[in-house]
């Protein structure tokens, strides 16, 4: 194809690229270097009741002819990182009195890192081995019972994510059922959202439980194209089972391996369901929760937009950093053809 | 992979089905207990013993619940249904031309037929037989347990939450918004995707790159951006404003997935058509767009699932009237402060699943087919 029929074919579909994914990019990272803030006017209040006058000053917001606050937006350079990465308080953590790492995590942007960091690694190799697992067990049986157990499987893939985790929140939450039997096992109380260890435990099940069928399908159907001619030639040679699937299947999966691993990471990265899920955010929250709680209208009804921003770069940051491997090897591939 | 080549010793084989077995538990469980606890009164509902939540005694003494003869005549209609639904590849044939093969139409119809058919049963036919037999057979003395109500059922919050509390509105907006967006997003991303598949120019190797960072952006960094904007020229709050938001958030996804559909079309189809004398845009339509359906098809499930679960840009940028079902319910349990009101939502979140459950039935195979095209060739 010419590039003047490509241009026409592709065409729509970059100019929604372009205006809706570049755009607000750029737009962001503006955002993130300005404040905007409603503009308060001091005015002088006289207070008069029968026992004399008192005068007091009040801070009122500047109303525009409509009734809506009238807001401002100031250039404050990097103040919208410092405010989110708080070195002061990190360096208080380290010196002298301050608990260290324990204390960094209380700052809400390192306390979200550190989960997103280990949610991200913690469940990924338990996404790839319970995978792994279903696509070798499930290839091992008769073939007409493949496709009801396929089916089972792909509900919880399928499932909206919040309601995935509702519903694994509601067999512990409380006395739920399995809360309850746990109690009967054990003769304890238990309460499972009390306590934020517990809660991101049942986040990386839900996770693990959520992503692993994705796995699963993956590997299941690279399993189909392994060609029986290479196992029966590595049975001839007096291989076992357990030879046979370290030396001619694992290598056979392995692209798939860094496959499912690379969109588990970057999914991973976004971890944010969960926490609206679990509704975990009292005890942990995830870098994308960050943004999406700076965006909802506090009390007030302000968006704080400049660290939402400043957030979302620092995400970005990250998601760049992941993915400079991969692309590196796709630019390399590229050049050899 | 022959099964003679990995016939297992027993020992093997009992461990794959205990690993399968304890997998479908683990799969399956807390959708089930969602779905047997939405049809409870609170009193059994929230009951520490799994089979009063099951048979739930009080719901049966204070608000009705079904006999044995009823839970027979679901189970076999169920049997029936899935049957036949296994064998819907006769039905399609019955229904179809000799000499096209099915069209999309005709499966659309079959589909929707078993969905209306199912629905029928389940909501008019079986109560209506079981009530009848209720009052033939309920004064004969030896089979009156057969027909006398033994498992409470209640379908009191899903009325509750459907018609009191309008849940039909959030339905309709979730319509709004996944039709939208479905459409949408396929029309410009089967374009893109086919221009990219057949080209040999340097772009769009760039293009695709592009779209895979895109694809690895959050979708907060992205509302980030068009909130204030969205807020200034009062788009907020606007259905269509989200439909766009997604069908970009969509694009890259879309354009990858379809790109190696289209790579699997032999390109010498449209070449031949070219030589007929077609334009791009002939060859294109009247050439690959037939062969191109269940590409097409699967797709489309995939961005369907996209908006359909989304939470985040519609919490974001939709309130009030125009919210979606999801943000809709999340709402719901902030307010959970009776019992009723968790179980409202739990009968919300039993409604929302069960579109998702029938979508994987109708379509495994192209969701299947549609996971690892992208895993293959991506």
């Amino acid at each position: 194809m010419k590039t003047k029929p490509f241009l026409m074919f592709v065409m729509p579909s970059l100019i929604m690229m372009i205006i809706f994914i570049a755009g607000p990019l750029l737009l962001v990272i503006v955002q993130s270097f300005q404040l905007t803030q409603n503009v308060f006017e001091r005015v002088e209040q006289e207070n008069c009741t029968p026992f004399g006058c008192t005068t007091e000053v009040k801070t009122i917001p500047v109303l525009d002819e409509n009734g809506r606050a009238i807001s401002e937006t100031k250039w404050v350079g990097l103040a919208n990182y410092r405010s989110l990465l708080d070195f002061g308080n990190v360096r208080k953590a380290f010196s002298a009195g301050g608990r260290g790492l324990d204390d960094v995590t209380d700052i809400a942007f390192w306390g979200a890192l550190r989960f997103t960091l280990m949610f991200t690694l913690l469940t990924l190799p338990l996404v790839i081995g319970v995978g792994l697992l279903l696509a070798f067990t499930i290839n091992a049986i008769a073939q007409n019972l493949r496709g009801p157990i396929i089916f089972v499987t792909l509900l919880p893939f399928i499932i909206t994510p919040i309601i995935g985790a509702l519903s694994i929140r509601w067999l512990f939450i409380g006395d739920g059922i399995l809360t309850a039997q746990l109690e009967r096992f054990t003769g304890q109380n238990i309460s499972l959202f009390a306590q934020g260890w517990t809660i991101e435990l049942l986040m990386y099940f839900y996770r693990v439980w959520h992503v692993a069928p994705f796995a699963f399908v993956i590997f299941y159907a690279a399993l189909q194209t392994v060609q029986s001619a290479q196992i029966e030639a590595a049975r001839i040679d007096g291989a076992s089972r357990w030879d046979i699937i370290r030396s001619v299947i694992i290598p056979h999966l392995m692209p798939l391996i860094v496959f499912v691993s690379l969109i588990h990471l970057m999914d991973t990265y976004r971890v944010f369901d969960e926490i609206i899920g679990f509704r975990a955010e009292a005890f942990r929250t995830s870098l994308q929760w960050l943004t999406f709680d700076f965006l909802t209208p506090d009390d007030t009804g302000n968006r704080s937009i400049g660290r939402a921003s400043a957030s979302a770069i620092l995400i970005m940051v990250g998601i760049v950093a992941l993915l400079i491997a991969p692309l590196r090897n796709t630019w390399k591939e590229h050049n050899q053809r | 992979m022959e099964n003679k080549l990995f016939r297992l010793p027993l020992s093997l084989r009992i461990t794959t089905w205990t690993i399968i077995s304890i997998w479908v538990v683990i799969a399956t469980f807390p959708l089930l207990w969602l779905l047997v606890m939405s049809f409870k009164l609170p009193l059994d509902a929230f009951d520490a013993n799994p089979f009063v939540v099951i048979f739930g005694p009080n719901t049966n003494n204070l608000a009705g619940g079904i006999s044995i003869l009823t839970v027979l005549l679901a189970l076999a209609a169920g049997y029936i249904l899935l049957t036949a639904f296994a064998n819907r590849e006769a039905i399609l044939e019955r229904f179809s031309s000799t000499s096209e093969g099915t069209s999309p139409w005709v499966v659309v119809g079959v589909y929707l037929g078993f969905v209306v058919v199912g629905a029928l049963t389940f909501m008019f036919v079986i109560p209506l037989l079981s009530q009848l037999f209720k009052t033939i057979l309920g004064g004969i003395p030896l089979i009156k347990w057969l027909v006398q109500p033994v498992m409470g059922l209640t379908t009191q919050h899903y009325q509750e939450v459907w018609f009191n509390n309008g849940f039909y509105k959030q339905f309709l907006n979730t319509m709004f918004v996944t039709v939208g967006v479905v459409s949408i997003s396929l029309t410009i991303g089967t374009l893109a995707a086919y221009g990219l598949a057949r080209t040999r120019t340097p772009w769009a190797f760039w293009i695709l790159i592009a779209a895979l960072i895109f694809r690895a952006l959050p979708q907060s960094t992205l509302v980030t951006g068009y909130l204030p904007s969205f807020i200034e020229w009062g788009l907020y709050g606007k259905r269509f404003a989200v439909i766009v938001v997604l069908v970009a958030i969509n694009q890259p996804f879309t354009i990858w997935m379809l790109r190696s559909f289209f790579m699997n079309i032999p390109a010498a189809l449209d070449e031949a058509a070219l030589v007929d004398g077609c334009n791009r845009l002939q060859a294109f339509w009247n050439v690959i767009m037939p062969i191109m359906w269940p590409g097409v098809i699967t797709t489309g499930l995939f961005s369907f699932l996209l908006a359909y679960n989304d939470y985040l840009v519609a919490a974001l940028l939709l309130d009030g009237e125009t919210r979606t079902m999801v943000p809709a319910i999340i709402s719901y349990f902030n307010r959970e402060t009776t019992l009723t009101d968790q179980l409202e939502a739990i009968a919300a979140a039993a409604s929302i699943t069960f579109p998702l459950f029938l979508l994987v039935l109708f379509f495994q195979k192209q969701i299947v087919s549609g996971l690892t095209q992208g895993a293959v060739k991506g």
